[in-house]
């Protein structure tokens, strides 16, 4: 009763609490900030791909670096001709330098033939560079708040207002209608350049068409995010969408969903945490997005590829046991004559484990698995039997086995261990056509439903089991 | 030096073509004259120039001094009638497409601005991948297509821009035997259609079975013409010999000459 009382408590402190009121988006600055950012992150989300698949994902990052000397020119500029610094200028300031930047960087590469991430650390380290030694000359004259510029390198999501929000949902829209309508202009440039010069498309513009989209983006990420940060709504939302499908519509799709959504709970977690930077939340957020996709994705999420393999190398494993157990009943002269029988002779789990080079209780677990599977009659003392239907996937698997395995010596000429050896490890990618061809090239005439060892198993004694 | 105009009838005509890759010469003033509708192997060791020459001919590299007309037409005029076929490792192949997304794109150029691939695209998509006998791979993501899929999904791309003269850059490299037979087969189909069609070879072997127009370049041109006058041991020994070593020297000797008056 009492913990009841104390959850009871806790609830109502929740209820009244700052988190409660975010969560519930009761402030209307609450409301204006996650509108910020979600647009921020749709629209990064979206151009985020075609940056991706043009391989320029780190562009990104010099233009936003880029923007830094041009946000401290246009504050210097408003300070000295005494007028009152507003947004707009600043911003302004950033776009101009930003495309400087951005546009740099594809004259560096087209006319000095610097290689493409040369120029790119150049412009991203000089252009940063001016920018901070702009901003301690700021510091230096003192003049007016410089605290604000200090917001635009990190991100700071509670200064976000009404009218970002204005400028973010413009960003979008442009971005979004650019896309729908020139998506296979930007398809070819990222996918096939010679291909899109070959038929004459202005593979410049077009290059210049994405960084002028990136510029915009970064003005709008500015203030949510931050410059530094900025590269990873570009890159990561992007990234993460690739694992998830193969079809470019759809990847755009998810990715600007991804960027969304990293966005809102990255604001919110900033807020809650007071004193965390935005642009540090939403990037953090973002990377769980791209951690979940890493191993979940649908499409080469590395946890699906594992289990596939697994699953693989276990049913492999299936096989050579049955084989194994097959080719002993054999040597015994202890196969069945009809299929009618329901279970062979006994096998012990000891020989085959040993054929194998198998650990004994790897043995047991393979063969407790395929018992499981109504293949295999497992005994407490370890002595195998095969089912029928045991006895119809094992001698399946002696026969693809042996054709490969006979196939090797006659034409690959490849000794008899060797070519055991390298049967074993080809016949799991044997598809039906394959299997057809070489039971017409090896056993000409009638085929024989297993052809007979070229290396019969030697059976000393004959055992008394 | 030959310094007469280009043919203006044929598909293909180049006049004292040189171009260098930072001063040192990929091609040194090659004269050419295509005939129409052949099947041109264009034969020669590597680092000869022969994917050079390809760019050159539709303006991707910028050429020091030479014309190349195509149809009497420089290529921006004659765009629409050539198409080309790059090397299959040019691009991303984990690009997230389909088959027909790729060979969709061969349309694009006459699609101009704006304008999205519509039924009419679709179904000649469709049916130049029939051609090249991967129709039931249209949807396929084309990471998971194989290297002779790949390059037949490049030609099936060629085909839907209904062009009159082909410039293939190795469409053999690498390729399984069936995919070779049948880009073979496709080619004599396409020289039968009254196409003409360059193809940068490297298999010497098969060049009198496929070709029967030979091109033989060294960075400068060694012979053309047809295949069975071309395609002679002495003109082997000049290309693949080491005869032009010479130019070769010039050439660093300018390259040399070069940096040092930039320092």
């Amino acid at each position: 009763m009492m913990a009841f009382d104390i959850a009871a408590t806790q609830l109502c402190i929740l209820a009244d609490s700052q988190l409660w009121r975010l969560l519930t988006l009761q402030d209307y600055n609450t409301r204006v900030v996650l509108a910020g950012t979600v647009l921020l992150g749709i629209t990064s989300g979206l151009l985020g791909v075609y940056l991706l698949l043009r391989k320029r994902a780190l562009l990104g990052d010099a233009i936003s670096h880029a923007t830094l000397p041009g946000i401290a020119i246009a504050y210097l500029w408003t300070a000295m001709i005494g007028q009152e610094k507003t947004l707009s200028v600043l911003l302004i300031g950033a776009a101009i330098s930003g495309s400087l930047g951005g546009l740099s960087v594809l004259l560096l590469r087209h006319f000095a033939k610097i290689r493409e991430d040369a120029a790119l650390g150049i412009v991203l380290s000089v252009f940063f560079g001016a920018g901070v030694a702009l901003v301690s000359v700021l510091q230096k004259i003192k003049q007016g708040n410089i605290a604000g510029l200090e917001s635009f390198i990190y991100g700071k999501v509670v200064a976000i207002t009404g009218d970002d929000v204005g400028l973010a949902a413009t960003v979008l829209v442009i971005v979004a209608i650019i896309i729908a309508t020139l998506g296979k202009e930007l398809k070819i440039l990222c996918f096939d350049i010679e291909l899109a010069r070959s038929q004459g498309w202005p593979v410049m513009l077009l290059d210049c068409l994405l960084i002028a989209m990136v510029v915009a983006v970064t003005i709008v990420g500015l203030k949510a995010i931050g410059l530094i940060m900025v590269i990873a709504l570009l890159v990561i939302p992007a990234a993460s969408a690739r694992f998830w499908t193969h079809d470019l519509n759809r990847m755009l799709m998810i990715s600007g969903l991804l960027g969304g959504v990293s966005c809102a709970v990255g604001a919110m977690a900033s807020a809650v945490f007071a004193d965390m930077p935005s642009g540090a939340t939403i990037v953090l957020c973002g990377c769980g997005f791209f951690l979940l996709s890493f191993t979940l994705g649908a499409e080469r999420g590395v946890l699906w590829t594992y289990l596939h393999q697994k699953q693989l190398r276990r049913q492999q494993e299936y096989l050579h046991m049955l084989r194994i157990c097959y080719e002993q009943l054999e040597a015994r002269r202890a196969l069945p004559s009809s299929a009618k029988t329901n279970v062979t002779e006994l096998v012990a789990i000891r020989e085959v484990a040993e054929a194998r080079s198998w650990s004994l209780r790897f043995a047991f677990k393979i063969a407790s698995e395929l018992d499981a599977r109504g293949l295999v009659v497992l005994r407490r003392n370890g002595d195998l039997q095969l089912t029928a239907r045991g006895m119809v996937q094992a001698e399946e698997a002696v026969r693809e086995h042996r054709l490969l395995e006979m196939y090797m010596m006659e034409q690959a000429e490849a000794d008899v261990g060797q070519a055991d050896r390298e049967a074993d490890y080809l016949e799991h990618g044997l598809l039906p056509e394959h299997l057809a061809a070489l039971g017409e090239s090896v056993a000409r005439g009638t085929p024989p439903p297993v052809p007979p060892s070229p290396h019969p198993l030697k059976i000393d004694k004959p055992d008394g089991i | 030096m030959q310094s007469s105009s280009p043919a203006t009838d044929l598909p293909l005509s180049v006049r004292d073509l040189t171009v260098a890759y930072h001063r040192k010469p990929v091609l040194w003033n090659v004269t050419l004259d295509i005939p129409d509708g052949k099947l041109v192997g264009l034969v020669g060791p590597n680092g000869a120039g022969k994917s050079t020459l390809l760019k050159a001919i539709i303006g991707m590299v910028p050429k020091i001094s030479g014309a190349i007309r195509i149809f009497g037409r420089t290529y921006s005029e004659s765009r629409a009638v050539v198409a080309y076929v790059p090397q299959r490792e040019t691009v991303d192949w984990d690009f997230p497409a389909t088959a027909l997304d790729v060979v969709l794109m061969g349309t694009y150029g006459r699609l101009g601005w704006f304008r999205r691939a519509g039924k009419v695209e679709r179904d000649a998509a469709h049916e130049a991948l029939a051609k090249m006998e991967i129709e039931h791979l249209a949807g396929r993501q084309i990471s998971q297509l194989s290297g002779g899929q790949q390059q037949r999904t490049f030609l099936a791309r060629a085909l839907v821009q209904n062009a009159k003269l082909f410039l293939m850059d190795e469409p053999f490299a690498a390729v399984d035997a069936a995919t070779e037979r049948a880009i073979v087969t496709l080619m004599k189909d396409l020289q039968t259609a009254g196409c003409t069609i360059v193809v940068v070879h490297h298999d010497l072997h098969t060049v009198p079975e496929y070709f029967d127009h030979l091109v033989l370049l060294n960075t400068r041109l060694v012979g053309a013409g047809p295949t069975s006058s071309v395609f002679t041991e002495r003109n082997l020994q000049k290309t693949y010999g080491g005869k032009l070593t010479l130019l070769e020297e010039i050439g660093e000797a300018m390259k040399r000459r070069d940096q040092r008056s930039k320092l």
